[in-house]
């Protein structure tokens, strides 16, 4: 094991995708690749962020994600914005690793600046823009290589909401509710009780929405060992894209002091 | 055998300023049969007449279908159109594999007069032989665009290309204030007037040498051929076309810059 590998070793929640190189081709034993290191991609997210969680509503989309980009299970970055603007009508949230997460920005801010160029009227309205994030995704998927995300992307475009779910093997789905992460597990259900509840999106007027996303990244903080009561929120419908500056909700604690062993 | 000493290959320049390699290649455009294109605010129609080598042979084709929200109809060298389709229709499958866009008529024909430019400025290469008229649907609505050897590309409300399409483009001049507002029978109707007039005093459009096609907002690009265009034909022979007069031959030909 070198130093790298050793800082690595059992301090990160490694996934279980595939054995590492190391694992496979062992130093100590000859090789014809013998003072050759294999080449070896990505196998571990390093700083991450937790859930994104997203609903459709009257007239558009919500979604949210908290601010902390986590090194392992360090909170070690408190700021980080992970909801990112990729045009007028579309947002995009991001989990897993934050400088994959960068690095797809960056891809897609020069993809916008490409068509912007044309000058001719036409757009790359949220299902343009997730159908080629899929492409991108998948490609690195194929070239072993993934982008380690799960992305959701949130818009709403000639009257048409769009949410979609890609993630770093390439699969997608689209719904009205989505949930990545530790989401996937404690809001996705939430959220859907909330919208099938009242009968589907249409139904979930903006403050509804508001209250069930709140609620939602509540019960994240509550419960995700890796979350932060401090998270943005972005509205697209129709003439609007808003995303908030950080904030956070009322959290209750008084519980702890009758559980033992629950703080002091 | 050559009209003057400049002419010998692309990239050398006349003391007029003129190019005439590429001027030759515009004439291969009028040299084949006529088609003509126009468009209203929901649809947009190709018509052209076929020609045959003879009564043994079949009539070839003048329409050629990119996608669903796009086609072409040529006028030239078939073999350089069959190029040129092919070009687009690998352009607009990669749009909707990599975006899931049909890709936007006019940057079609933008990276069509690219490469069309190219061949009007390379040593030892020639000019498309071939002059497009693009009709599709997209986003901005339906569109009609011309392309011509020369790199050259005009988005038009109606235009003619091709033998004698200076009658069609008189015809076209004359009626298409009325074109925006029209019906897709009546834009086929205008576009096959405008098509008669193009023809030899003794030939007629029929079921076999006429080719129509158009696409709109809720119409895949289609092609009628025929016993399809039977309708049409016989509303055509009802009607008193005043196109069939042939434009004033004194008539400087529509400059297209």
């Amino acid at each position: 094991m070198n130093r790298q590998d050793q800082l690595l070793d059992g301090f990160y929640r490694r996934d279980t995708y595939s054995p590492r190189v190391q694992d496979m081709y062992p130093r100590d034993q000859p090789s014809a690749f013998a003072g050759v290191d294999p080449v070896a991609h990505t196998q571990s997210p390093i700083v991450t962020g937790t859930s994104v969680i997203a609903l459709k509503f009257q007239g558009g989309v919500m979604m949210a994600a908290d601010t902390l980009a986590s090194y392992g299970s360090l909170a070690r970055f408190r700021d980080v914005e992970r909801l990112h603007k990729l045009t007028d009508t579309a947002v995009l949230g991001s989990t897993g690793d934050v400088s994959d997460y960068q690095h797809v920005q960056h891809m897609m801010e020069r993809l916008m600046i490409r068509e912007d160029y044309h000058n001719d009227g036409h757009k790359l309205a949220p299902p343009h823009l997730f159908e080629y994030l899929r492409n991108v995704m998948y490609h690195r998927r194929s070239k072993n290589d993934p982008l380690w995300n799960r992305f959701v992307l949130a818009g709403h475009h000639n009257n048409t909401s769009f949410l979609g779910y890609v993630d770093l093997q390439g699969t997608t789905y689209q719904s009205d509710t989505i949930a990545t992460g530790f989401g996937a597990h404690l809001a996705q259900p939430l959220l859907r009780k909330a919208v099938e509840s009242r009968g589907g999106p249409q139904n979930v007027t903006e403050e509804d929405a508001i209250k069930i996303i709140e609620d939602c990244m509540r019960v994240l903080f509550y419960r995700d060992a890796r979350s932060l009561n401090k998270f943005q929120r972005a509205t697209i419908a129709t003439d609007r894209l808003e995303i908030t500056e950080p904030y956070s909700v009322d959290t209750e604690w008084a519980f702890a002091e009758s559980i033992r062993g629950y703080g002091v | 055998m050559f009209r003057n000493q400049y002419d010998s290959d692309i990239s050398v320049w006349s003391p007029q300023g003129r190019l005439h390699q590429v001027e030759y290649a515009l004439e291969a455009v009028k040299q084949g049969s006529a088609a003509v294109g126009l468009r209203s605010k929901t649809h947009a129609v190709l018509v052209a007449v076929k020609r045959t080598p003879g009564d043994l042979a079949s009539y070839q084709k003048k329409m050629i279908r990119i996608d669903d929200h796009m086609g072409v109809a040529i006028a030239g060298l078939t073999s350089d159109a069959r190029v040129l389709s092919n070009y687009m229709r690998t352009e607009a499958m990669r749009s909707k594999m990599l975006y899931n866009r049909p890709l936007p008529i006019g940057r079609i024909v933008s990276a069509l007069a690219d490469k069309a430019q190219v061949n009007t400025q390379n040593y030892g290469g020639r000019p498309y032989g071939v002059g497009l008229l693009v009709i599709g649907q997209d986003e901005t609505g339906p569109h009609l665009f011309e392309c011509s050897p020369s790199g050259n590309n005009f988005e038009y409300y109606a235009m003619a290309i091709g033998a004698r399409g200076q009658s069609a483009k008189t015809y076209l001049e004359r009626h298409y204030e009325q074109f925006a507002e029209a019906s897709l029978e009546d834009l086929v109707h205008h576009g096959l007037q405008a098509l008669k007039a193009t023809l030899q005093q003794d030939k007629k459009l029929d079921t076999d040498n006429a080719s129509v096609a158009f696409v709109g907002e809720n119409q895949k690009f289609t092609v009628l051929e025929g016993e399809a265009l039977t309708s049409y034909l016989a509303r055509l022979g009802s009607t008193d076309a005043p196109a069939a007069a042939a434009a004033p031959a004194d008539v400087a030909p529509m400059e297209t810059e």
